[in-house]
């Protein structure tokens, strides 16, 4: 038989998860499932309003969206974002964090901030920002890499740069975030390692390889999923900087369900290709940690 | 607590009691008696009908009107998702492309009822290709506010000096003079401004070239057709030529800024930049610039334009109709048309402010009147502000040389076909249940 | 004397990193105070010419963005509180009070962790149009208060409270919800601290979610009026300078202040991995 004291606790639990439950519930569980549902109907806005405007489709959002050449686009800017701008950002922060844990640096503490700025920016007020720093004629970057000899790019009207120019302003956003990550990691490497190291003969260089990198291994994995999920959902950046363009270079998949969603109101759709993104960054998580396994053995 | 955390506490303090100040202040509601009317406007219009709706109030003392402004770019979406959230406005500036689809969704009243009891307003008194955008279906769910169409602006002074003393009315006559211009500014600048993401050019051409734009019915996409297909590549070949730079609106700077440098000397827009451009350039330039109809590629008469411009609705949501509707009356008053005109250069919808002195009299006017006579409206479908943005999308790739303008105008056609899937199946739902259901055409 | 040569490189490096970092805050600032149309010259300015207010008080004044600037604040300011009582609460039940299912249901929440917001962003607004919240400051708090990432900071500290403390208390005869209020609240202030930083931030800097869910301009926030802004007046640069400054200096403040605690949360919540 339980005591009162476990009974208590036992109400006591319920009772104090039942808040964040019903709210996690009702505002995320719940749309979730409805969105599933939705996915496999052409519930649009004529719908809305008349429910027997909308049909059941079974799978044909999906088809359709797999068989849109402007979903694979999508999916490819999206992607490319992930792939290029993912390892940039991570590495990037691995600079920093090194710079800023050296034990000859003096005021890590200020830099540490310095570095962490951009990350509490709200990022609509500095893609406006951007924008401008971009600007081919007047903007400050082609400005300064004029003056290393470097002709004017068109940054944000090129199809080529577009992508690399909401790279870089990604990285430079983010970086800090987990700069201190992995400032943290690498205080957790115990100093006996480096001392044993360094008593066999070790460079600094060798050091890196063989004991730094290895004591990062969970953080690499943290950082590296982190940061992968959330570029699969970019869209502000896109949406305020170049609205998608130019031609589509910059549209994502999570602009694309903006588009079908809530310009459109194609909400069956919208959702179907929501769902598709959700399986997408499942498949590159698991992979990541797979990857991550074999690589440690 | 550190001194920064006891400083933070106090900071929050008093934000927080600031936010719920103001907060608590503007929920306030209509007290006092008053009718508080929400007005959504957009682009220019918004900020300027600001001015005309304190004289409204002042009329009429128990009214309070709130105007949001909104961005052309964003206007669409966010009028769809009000209208799916239930928090429409009482009354909505509306572009006239824009009605049918608002009135198959039966997110605006129709008007009937309205005009029959208003000593105000009545159809005689709009022209009568305005009065066809807003009927769908023969009624009317829309007050024609302010019409619109789109000329050629250019520097009068650039094209004299090369050798013109007008736009000539031709297609071949136009590119001709553009070449006389371009040679004369050299090399690093351009004949005309033809922004990429900027679709109406578009859209004006293929009419020009006698395009119905959309077939059967509207039911199926026509840009793949013969005339339509001359209408692109008359636009391409004057980027093929460097006439205009690729580049999309946002890109240029400041557009009035390149205008006075002589980036480019001609640009086609509508009545709203006559009155930016007398704003935004220097006074140097009063009497340099002008305005011309538009050429057509067979001469003068087949220089069409869009029957463009914005009408009033009422929404059938709201619970102060009534009360909405004396606004709209107030705006169609001729005089206050004709502020509104002097305000922001937009042309009065009302024909009795056309006869107006000042505005006859004024020569920039008279070249609207000429294009308006040759003013033909867009496909009235729903789905027609989708289509347009997926012309757009193809403009750009075939301005930029990245596809070929038949396959992508086959695209185009295919992807248009798609979006009118549910008309077709609306149709030919309605079609078996002769004449009950759908709110469609 | 050894150490001289890398130790300048090090901080050439840090300063010039640090230099390139806030460069384009820097200039942020600059251009806000710039007169009309400076901004965009070439060869671009780094400081105004003649300093002006203008653009900020054409932001309050005419714009009317304190109203907006009032909005950010009161959804950022209630997102963290119910956020801080509502995770605090199920963070600790779930570390420290033992409850039948208690295991199985924090696994299913480990679920939402996977599930991108933009999943559930169109049901979620109908489902908000049925409660009649679209275009309400509640509609707007609400994705905040249905996070599972701070049921996981707060379980994670938590997880360090040592039993006997609590066990100590009950045979005192003090009640489950006073053990909660009077001795772990106090235990886990630093963890609170960080993640009232964590929420507001996200709140305050949201853009997509109040941008689906509040029309009205009088109820947006600040991300929203600035991206609308900044679609009508793409051509008054340093007007758009002044909004993104009013939008960005209150969190840049905010970090400066409580820096230590934030970066703290940060950096422990990693550790785990």
């Amino acid at each position: 038989m339980k005591g009162t004291v476990e009974v208590r606790q036992h109400r006591a639990g319920w009772a104090f998860v039942a808040p964040a439950l019903v709210l996690i519930g009702v505002f995320f569980f719940v749309p979730v499932l409805a969105g599933l549902v939705l996915s496999f109907t052409d519930f649009d806005i004529y719908a809305v309003g008349r429910p027997d405007f909308a049909r059941f489709v079974g799978l044909r959002n999906y088809v359709q969206a797999l068989g849109n050449p402007m979903f694979w686009k999508a999916l490819g800017n999206t992607l490319f974002f992930v792939l290029v701008g993912g390892p940039l950002s991570v590495a990037a922060s691995l600079v920093a964090a090194l710079l800023v844990s050296s034990k000859l640096t003096r005021f890590p503490g200020l830099f540490r901030s310095i570095f962490f700025m951009p990350v509490v920016t709200t990022l609509v007020a500095v893609a406006i920002v951007w924008r401008y720093l971009y600007q081919p004629q007047y903007g400050l970057l082609n400005w300064a890499l004029g003056g290393l000899g470097i002709r004017p790019v068109d940054w944000l009207g090129d199809s080529h740069w577009a992508m690399l120019a909401i790279i870089l302003l990604a990285v430079w956003k983010n970086f800090g975030y987990n700069m201190l990550i992995f400032v943290a990691g690498l205080q957790s490497v115990p100093e006996e390692l480096y001392e044993a190291a360094e008593l066999d003969g070790a460079s600094p260089w060798s050091r890196f390889v063989h004991v730094t990198l290895p004591s990062l291994g969970p953080t690499f994995l943290f950082v590296g999923v982190m940061t992968m999920l959330g570029n699969f959902q970019l869209f502000a950046e896109p949406y305020v900087m170049t609205q998608g363009g130019p031609l589509k270079a910059t549209t994502t998949v999570v602009m694309l369900m903006y588009d079908e969603g809530f310009r459109w109101w194609r909400m069956g759709m919208g959702s179907a290709i929501a769902f598709v993104l959700f399986v997408i960054m499942l498949a590159g998580t698991l992979l990541q940690m797979r990857l991550q396994r074999e690589g440690r053995s | 607590m550190t001194i920064h955390e006891r400083l933070l506490r106090h900071v929050l303090v008093v934000f927080f009691l600031t936010a719920l100040a103001v907060a608590a202040g503007c929920g306030r509601p209509a007290a006092e008696g008053r009718v508080t009317l929400r007005f959504w406007a957009m682009g220019r219009e918004g900020e300027v009908v600001q001015e005309l709706v304190r004289d409204f109030e002042r009329e009429h003392p128990g009214f309070r009107v709130t105007v949001q402004q909104i961005p052309w770019s964003a206007a669409h979406e966010k009028l769809l998702t009000a209208h799916v959230g239930g928090s429409t406005p009482d009354l909505a500036q509306l572009g006239n492309t824009w009605i049918p689809e608002f009135a198959a969704l039966g997110a605006v009243e129709p008007l009937l009822p309205w005009l029959a009891r208003s000593r105000a307003v009545a159809e005689s008194s709009y022209f009568a290709g305005i009065w066809d955008t807003n009927l769908v279906d023969g009624v009317p769910y829309g007050v024609p506010w302010y019409v619109d169409t789109r000329v050629l602006f250019y520097r009068r002074d650039l094209l004299a000096r090369a050798g013109w003393d007008s736009i000539p009315g031709s297609w071949a006559e136009w590119l001709r003079s553009m070449e006389d211009v371009k040679r004369l500014a050299g090399k690093d600048r351009f004949a005309i401004f033809l922004p990429t993401n900027e679709y109406t050019p578009w859209i004006i051409f293929g009419l020009q070239a006698g395009s119905p734009l959309l077939r059967d019915d509207d039911s199926r996409g026509d840009f793949a057709g013969a005339e339509y297909r001359r209408a692109a590549d008359f636009y391409l070949d004057v980027f093929r030529r460097r006439l205009a730079p690729n580049v999309a609106g946002a890109m240029i700077a400041n557009r009035y800024q390149e205008f006075e440098r002589g980036t480019f000397s001609m640009y086609i827009s509508g009545p709203w930049d006559v009155g930016e451009f007398n704003r935004r350039l220097s006074p140097a330039m009063s009497g340099a610039w002008s305005i011309a109809p538009l050429p057509g590629p067979d001469g003068p008469a087949s220089g069409l334009s869009t029957a463009g411009g914005s009408s009033l609705v009422l929404f059938r949501a709201s619970r102060h109709k009534a009360e909405a509707w004396r606004l709209i009356e107030y705006l169609s008053r001729p005089e206050v048309q004709l502020r509104f005109r002097r305000l922001c250069g937009n042309l009065p919808a009302r024909v009795e402010a056309w006869r107006d002195t000042a505005l006859a009299r004024d020569p920039f006017s008279r070249v609207f009147e000429t294009q308006l006579r040759r003013a033909v409206s867009t496909p009235k479908v729903p789905e027609w502000e989708n289509i347009s943005l997926r012309l757009q999308d193809r403009v750009e790739t075939m301005v930029l040389g990245h596809a070929r303008p038949d396959s992508a105008l086959a695209a185009l056609d295919r992807e248009v076909d798609r979006i009118l899937e549910k008309r077709r199946w609306l149709l030919a739902r309605a079609r078996r249940h002769a004449g009950a259901a759908g709110a469609l055409p | 004397m050894k150490r001289a040569l890398p130790t300048l490189l090090l901080h050439g490096v840090l300063v010039a990193g640090a230099l390139l970092t806030l460069a384009p805050l820097l200039w942020m600032v600059s251009a806000s105070f710039m007169p009309d149309g400076e901004a965009n010259t070439f060869p671009p300015r780094l400081l105004p010419s003649a300093p002006t207010v203008r653009h900020y008080l054409d932001l309050f004044l005419r714009l009317d963005l304190g109203r907006q600037f009032a909005n950010s604040t009161l959804v950022a300011v209630l997102s963290t509180l119910i956020s801080l009582i509502v995770n605090s609460m199920a963070g600790y039940a779930f570390a420290k009070l033992r409850f039948g299912g208690r295991e199985r249901t924090f696994r299913l929440l480990l679920v939402a962790l996977v599930i991108p917001a933009q999943v559930c962003m169109l049901p979620l607004f109908l489902e908000l149009k049925a409660m009649g919240l679209v275009n309400t400051y509640a509609g707007a708090i609400i994705p905040f208060m249905a996070g599972v990432f701070g049921i996981f900071m707060i379980r994670q500290y938590a997880l360090s409270l040592p039993d006997e403390l609590l066990d100590a208390a009950r045979v005192d005869g003090a009640g489950e919800f006073r053990i909660y209020w009077a001795i772990v609240l106090p235990v886990i202030r630093p963890i609170l601290v960080t993640l009232a930083v964590f929420v507001f931030l996200s709140a305050w800097n949201d853009f997509m979610w109040p941008l689906i869910v509040l029309s009205d301009e009088a109820k947006y926030t600040l991300p929203v009026a600035l991206a609308g802004l900044s679609s009508e007046h793409v051509q008054d640069t340093e007007l758009m300078m002044a909004g993104s400054v009013v939008t960005v200096l209150p969190v840049v403040l905010l970090f400066l202040l409580l820096q230590r605690a934030y970066l703290r949360g940060v950096m422990m919540g990693s550790v785990k991995g």
